[in-house]
C-alpha cells in the first residue's frame, strides 16, 4: 500500500491506496466523487477526464500513486458559490447533452482547451475534443456550448 | 481491468532511477507518462512487479538548443513538443508529428522516451528520428552511450536499450526543410502509414534526403530507395513525383491487420511520401 495526498478541488486529500488503483477509481470510490465517469476503460472516450496540474487527463490511464502531489480538479471542482462554470452554463444554454455520460469528461477537455486558445474557431473546438466520445449529441451542440462559453467570458 | 498488483516508488534522479531499477532484479519497470504501460498493465500483457516514476527527475524533460543542435529530453510531454517556439521555427517537423499524436489527453501525459522505447510499429516519433539522423542518449549505471536512431529500432517492440539502461534525450540538428505526413487511424491516430521527409536543398538541387516510414513494418525505417532518387536531382515537383513512386516498393513484409491490408498499405506509402516531400520541399524556400 502507499500513501497519497493531493489536492481535488481545493481539498487537501490524504488517503492509503493500493498502488494499482487507477485514478478514476480513486476519485469515484475512495472519494465518492461520482461525477468522473467511466466509459471505456481503454483510453479511448475521454468520459473520465479530469485535470492534473492544470492539464485534461484521463484519469482511467493513470494510477493514483503518480498523481500524489498533484493538484486535481474534477467536474465536481468547477461550479464557485453555487455559480455554473461557463462552461457548465454553455451546456446548459446549448443542450450541449442528451443522456450526459460524456458531458463532464467532455467538459474537463474543453476547459484545457480554452485555457490555451481562449478563442478557437469551430475547427479547433473539434479537434480539441478528440479524446472525448459523445455516443448521442452528434457533437454539434456541443460544438456550440463550447463557443458560448468562448464568447461569454 | 485491474491490473496485476505491483509497489510503487518515485525516482528523484537519473541515478536513482537506475539504482532503484536494478535493485528489482528484472522485475522492474519505469513509468514515465503511462500511456503505452498501463494500457498494456490493464489487459494484463505488462506485470511488472515494481514501477518506478520516472515522470518526474528534474531535468528530464525540456527542449534545449545546445550550439546547432537541438535536444529534446526523453521526459518531454508530447503537448510541450507540439507547442514549443524553438521546434516550430527550427525543426516544424517534430511539433508537427507531436501536434498529431493521440489526443490532448494523450499529448498531456505521454512522452517521446517513452514512445522511443516502447517503438510502437504505428508510433510517430520513430520515422521523423529516423530522418532527423538523430541522436538518442542513453544512461546507464557504468556510463552514457549515443545510438542513432537508425540503430536503435529494431524489430516489433524491439530497441537496442538494455535493460539497465534509460533514455535520457534526443540531439538532432534542426532541419526546417522537413516534413511529416500520416494515414491515421481513426479511433487512436496512430499512423497506419507515417511518412517523415528531411531535405537538404541549396542552388534549386536536393543534396540530402532522408526518408523514415512507420505503421507499415515491424519497426520504423528509412526509405533509401527514396532518398536515392532524390538526391543530387533538381528541386521540382517531378522529381518528388518520381520519387515517391518507387516508395516502399522493397519493403517485405509489410503489415496487414484490422486498420489496413498490406495492399492498402503499399498503396498509400508513395501517396504519404509524396505529400511529406511535397511540404518538406515548401518549407525550403
Ligand atoms: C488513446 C491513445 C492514442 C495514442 N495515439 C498515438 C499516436 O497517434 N501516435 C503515437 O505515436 N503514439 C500514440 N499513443 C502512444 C503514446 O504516444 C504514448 O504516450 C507513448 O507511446 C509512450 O509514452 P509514455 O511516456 O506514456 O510511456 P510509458 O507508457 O510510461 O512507458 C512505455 C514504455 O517505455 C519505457 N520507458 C518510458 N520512459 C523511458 C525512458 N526514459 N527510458 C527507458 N524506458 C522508458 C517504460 O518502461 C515502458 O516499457 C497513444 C496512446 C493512447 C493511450
Ligand atoms: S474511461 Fe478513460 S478514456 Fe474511456
Ligand atoms: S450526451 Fe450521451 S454520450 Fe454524450
Amino acid at each position: 500500500m502507499s500513501q497519497v495526498s493531493m489536492t481535488v478541488n481545493g481539498k487537501v486529500r490524504k488517503a492509503t491506496v493500493d498502488p494499482r488503483v487507477l485514478l478514476v477509481y480513486f476519485l469515484r470510490d475512495q472519494l465518492r466523487l461520482t461525477g468522473t465517469h467511466i466509459g471505456c476503460d481503454t483510453s479511448q472516450c475521454g468520459a473520465c477526464t479530469v485535470m492534473i496540474d492544470g492539464r485534461s487527463a484521463k484519469s482511467c490511464t493513470i494510477f493514483a500513486v503518480q498523481a500524489d502531489g498533484s493538484e486535481i480538479t474534477t467536474i465536481e471542482g468547477l461550479a464557485t458559490n453555487g455559480q455554473l462554470h461557463p462552461l457548465q452554463q454553455g451546456f446548459w444554454e446549448e443542450h450541449g447533452l442528451q443522456c450526459g455520460f460524456c458531458t463532464p469528461g467532455m467538459i474537463m477537455a474543453a476547459v484545457t482547451l480554452l485555457k490555451d486558445n481562449p478563442s478557437p474557431s469551430e475547427r479547433e473546438i473539434r479537434e480539441g475534443i478528440t479524446g472525448n466520445f459523445c455516443r448521442c449529441t452528434g457533437y454539434q451542440h456541443i460544438v456550440n456550448a463550447i463557443q458560448h462559453a468562448a464568447t461569454k467570458r | 481491468m485491474i491490473p496485476a498488483a505491483f509497489e510503487y516508488s518515485r525516482a528523484a534522479s537519473l541515478d536513482d532511477a537506475l539504482a532503484k531499477l536494478r535493485a528489482t532484479n528484472g522485475a522492474g519497470k519505469f513509468i514515465a507518462g503511462g500511456h503505452s504501460l498501463v494500457p498494456l498493465m490493464k489487459l494484463r500483457l505488462s506485470e511488472p512487479k515494481v514501477l518506478i516514476d520516472i515522470a518526474r527527475i528534474p531535468g528530464l524533460s525540456g527542449i534545449r538548443k545546445q550550439g546547432d543542435r537541438i535536444e529534446i529530453g526523453a521526459g518531454t510531454v508530447h503537448h510541450e513538443v507540439a507547442t514549443s517556439a524553438l521546434l516550430r521555427q527550427a525543426c516544424p517537423i517534430v511539433s508537427e508529428a507531436a501536434a498529431g499524436i493521440g489526443d490532448p489527453q494523450v499529448r498531456n501525459r505521454g512522452t517521446l522516451g517513452g514512445s522511443l522505447a516502447h517503438a510502437d510499429p504505428a508510433a510517430d516519433y520513430p520515422a521523423v528520428m529516423l530522418a532527423l539522423d538523430a541522436d538518442i542518449s542513453l544512461k546507464a549505471p557504468n556510463g552514457v552511450r549515443t545510438v542513432k536512431a537508425s540503430d536503435f529500432f529494431r524489430g516489433l517492440f524491439t530497441v537496442d536499450l538494455a535493460a539497465d539502461e534509460i533514455i535520457v534525450s534526443v540531439q538532432f540538428n534542426p532541419v526546417k526543410s522537413a516534413a511529416y505526413a500520416k494515414l491515421y487511424q481513426r479511433a487512436s491516430h496512430f499512423a497506419i502509414v507515417g511518412v517523415a521527409a528531411a531535405l537538404g536543398v541549396s542552388d534549386g538541387v536536393i543534396r540530402s534526403a532522408r526518408i523514415g516510414l512507420t505503421g507499415a513494418s515491424s519497426h520504423a525505417t528509412r526509405l533509401a530507395e527514396v532518398e536515392q532518387a532524390l538526391t543530387g536531382k533538381p528541386a521540382s515537383k517531378q522529381t518528388i513525383e518520381a520519387a515517391a513512386r518507387v516508395a516502399g516498393a522493397k519493403l517485405e513484409p509489410v503489415n496487414s491487420d484490422i486498420h489496413a491490408s498490406e495492399e492498402y498499405r503499399r498503396a498509400m506509402i508513395p501517396v504519404f511520401t509524396e505529400r511529406a516531400l511535397t511540404r518538406a520541399l515548401e518549407r525550403a524556400s
